[in-house]
């Protein structure tokens, strides 16, 4: 039999110069230093991120860790940050519409709906009722296509590696639909002040329909992978736990809050773009870990496609942009025959249009919770000043709560629970 | 109910042009800014009630939102009654940001502004806070909503609005050696001189300057 080695509890003290390693450099960061008198140790500040790959992006987080159990977490955020609420403040409202896709990148039709909700509060308008069906119809599709990227990455993150091929086909079926569209995978702008780019071309709703049709048992798929898949239950449960209070206190939204079990979705509480006329449910969760997160997250695929298959099927004619052309540009086959649709034209693309002075607010339920627009006009066509809220960056700032005591590997399952996208906090 | 106005001798679809025109008017009309009072809004009711009223300097509501302005001084004071009061419950933070009025030519320069929903009701609040170019500091509203924390920071940041009694008062965004907050309306958008070929050596560093020339700095004296 082997001779074990016996723990010992009063070691040697650290030579001066491996204590100094220890300390370590972690520039412009003050942290108090505690020696534990038992075991002569001290804590180690770790530095994760800005180019790790769970951090989802180029979050930094200042871990200082106790062994391998996290004392205190800080969050440095900023290194995406390009200035895009400035940006905004000086181009005219159209030419802003492209900067929306930008910022939360994962969820650009959603932006695009805030922003044209708040333009079109502030100017007046009304939007014809296909172009409000095809909106729930593309925020649906794209909160699937955001879903598949966070259950692709953040199983990847704790381990579970063929999840992120099978989710990663899937959302690319989406940014086909959406390339289809508009021509473009991502950043499409379809969604514009006065309803829509244009309408949808020859064959798309039957593209539209076969996703729909095919989308359900991957659903069943994932539920197979990891639902009850006893080492994804033990790495997520009881993981991160924040509860329904202190989520509210923090100000965090969408799937993160509801799996604290606070039940509140703006497409049932606050109803745009006709949402009030479909059926579905909110997925609310019991006890605010990791797991709830996940579970809140794929039953909320379930909705989507509920959400989708009614609008598919309820989808009516007509324009998909409101007849106001002080806002939308007339149909091309006007311009060669009315004076006035020439003059719209041309005042809309050189000039762009004037809301009336005051503010606005456009608010959707995003991906990851509430994306808000707040819109101050000062009657130029510019937007004076445009706030985007985004919801990551109130979820990030709950983290270190949900993994101070925590061990470091649950840190990464934490922040992939909360869906963050760094686009969405720095802006 | 017949589809033609006699009188005006108007046919089915000039009516519903008609229709349309007047269904534009009154939208305009219910556009128009509404003066708050406590007969149409709980929220200054309930700020009349904690005798709070005096501190409110405007309010309006446009498109169906409410805003109310107030003056900076018992923030705190006014927000926990717009989160504790039963008529209120504005328990959470939808956002917190600020506005730079510079361009409205207006004083004060700028404003504080605190959206808040409330889950109960569903309801959404605008309260501003009007703060002094001269003096621009707020206290802070870490003790109402630890949401609060990061936004004061962003404006801190992004304005240069300091928060009386915030637990960590630094940049967030930008880099801490940044110079400025740009944000204001004064400070320049592009700013920094973008790096082209011909004036890159003016942006290098004198250090950068003598390893092109070939002195490598700090070799000399090792060898």
């Amino acid at each position: 039999m082997a001779a074990s080695v016996a723990f010992n509890p009063n070691p040697l003290p650290l030579s001066d110069t491996s204590l100094q390693r220890a300390k370590g450099p972690a520039p412009g960061i003050e942290i108090e230093r505690t020696i534990d008198p038992l075991t002569n140790t001290e804590n180690m500040v770790l530095n994760m991120g800005p180019q790790h790959p769970s951090t989802h992006g180029v979050l930094r987080l200042v871990l200082e860790l106790d062994g391998e159990t996290v004392t205190k977490c800080t969050p440095h955020i900023g290194y995406l940050h390009t200035g895009i609420e400035k940006t905004m403040e000086n181009l005219s409202y159209y030419k802003a519409l492209p900067l929306t896709d930008r910022e939360d990148y994962l969820s650009n039709l959603c932006n695009n709906l805030a922003y044209s909700l708040a333009v079109e509060k502030l100017m007046g308008v009304e939007i014809p009722p296909r172009a409000q069906i095809l909106r729930v119809l593309l925020n649906e599709l794209e909160r699937i296509a955001s879903h598949m990227l966070w259950l692709g990455t953040h199983a990847l993150d704790i381990g579970a590696m063929s999840v992120f091929f099978y989710c990663w086909q899937d959302r690319d079926r989406i940014l086909e639909i959406k390339e289809h569209l508009s021509g473009v995978r991502t950043k499409t702008s379809w969604i514009c002040p006065g309803g829509l780019r244009g309408d949808a071309p020859t064959g798309w709703m039957t593209r539209v329909k076969e996703f729909l049709d095919y989308f359900p048992e991957r659903i069943q798929l994932y539920q197979g992978l990891l639902t009850n898949n006893p080492i994804w239950i033990e790495r997520t449960r009881n993981v991160g736990v924040i509860s329904g209070e202190n989520a509210i206190a923090f100000g965090m939204g969408g799937p993160s809050l509801r799996a604290s079990g606070v039940n509140l979705d703006l497409r049932k509480t606050n109803p745009y773009s006709s949402y009030e006329q479909f059926d579905f449910d909110v997925a609310v969760g019991q006890y605010g870990d990791v797991y709830d997160r996940y579970r809140v997250r794929i039953e909320e695929l379930t909705q989507s496609h509920r959400i989708c298959v009614q609008a598919w099927e309820r989808m009516p004619d007509g324009p998909v942009r409101t007849s106001d052309r002080k806002i939308a540009p007339p149909p091309r086959e006007e311009l060669d025959t009315s004076m006035e649709a020439l003059i719209h034209h041309f005042k809309l693309y050189t000039e762009g249009f004037h809301p009336p002075v005051g503010e606005a607010i456009g608010a959707v339920e995003g991906p990851r919770g509430e994306k808000a627009y707040y819109i101050v006009s000062d009657g130029s066509n510019k937007p004076y000043r445009v706030k985007i809220k985004g919801p990551s960056f109130y979820n990030l700032q709950a983290l270190p709560h949900m993994v101070e005591g925590s061990m470091v590997a649950d840190v990464v399952a934490a922040i992939g629970s909360i869906d963050i996208v760094l686009g969405d906090i720095d802006r | 109910m017949v589809d033609t106005d006699v009188r005006l001798g108007l046919t089915g679809s000039d009516l519903a042009i008609r229709d349309r025109q007047f269904k534009k008017d009154i939208a305009r009309f219910e556009n128009l800014p509404a003066v708050l009072n406590a007969d149409n809004s709980p929220e200054v009711r309930a700020l009349s009630e904690a005798g709070l009223a005096g501190e409110i300097t405007a309010t309006k509501r446009q498109s169906g939102q409410d805003f109310i302005t107030v003056r900076k001084n018992r923030i705190v004071d006014i927000l926990t009654v717009m989160r504790d009061h039963p008529d209120c419950r504005y328990d959470l933070v939808s956002d917190i940001f600020g506005v730079d009025l510079l361009g409205f030519d207006k004083e004060p320069r700028f404003e504080v502004i605190y959206s808040l929903y409330s889950i109960a009701t569903h309801r959404r609040i605008v309260v501003k806070a009007e703060v002094d170019e001269d003096d621009p500091t707020i206290d802070t509203t870490v003790g109402v909503w630890r949401a609060a924390e990061w936004p004061e920071r962003e404006m801190f940041d992004l304005f240069g609005i300091e928060f009386n009694d915030h637990p960590d008062l630094r940049r967030i965004l930008m880099p801490d050696d940044w110079v400025g907050h740009p944000l204001r309306k004064d400070f320049p958008l592009g700013g920094e001189e973008v790096e082209f070929s011909h004036n890159v050596r003016d942006r290098l560093s004198p250090s950068l300057h003598d390893l092109e020339d070939g002195n490598v700095p700090g070799a000399h004296g090792h060898h």
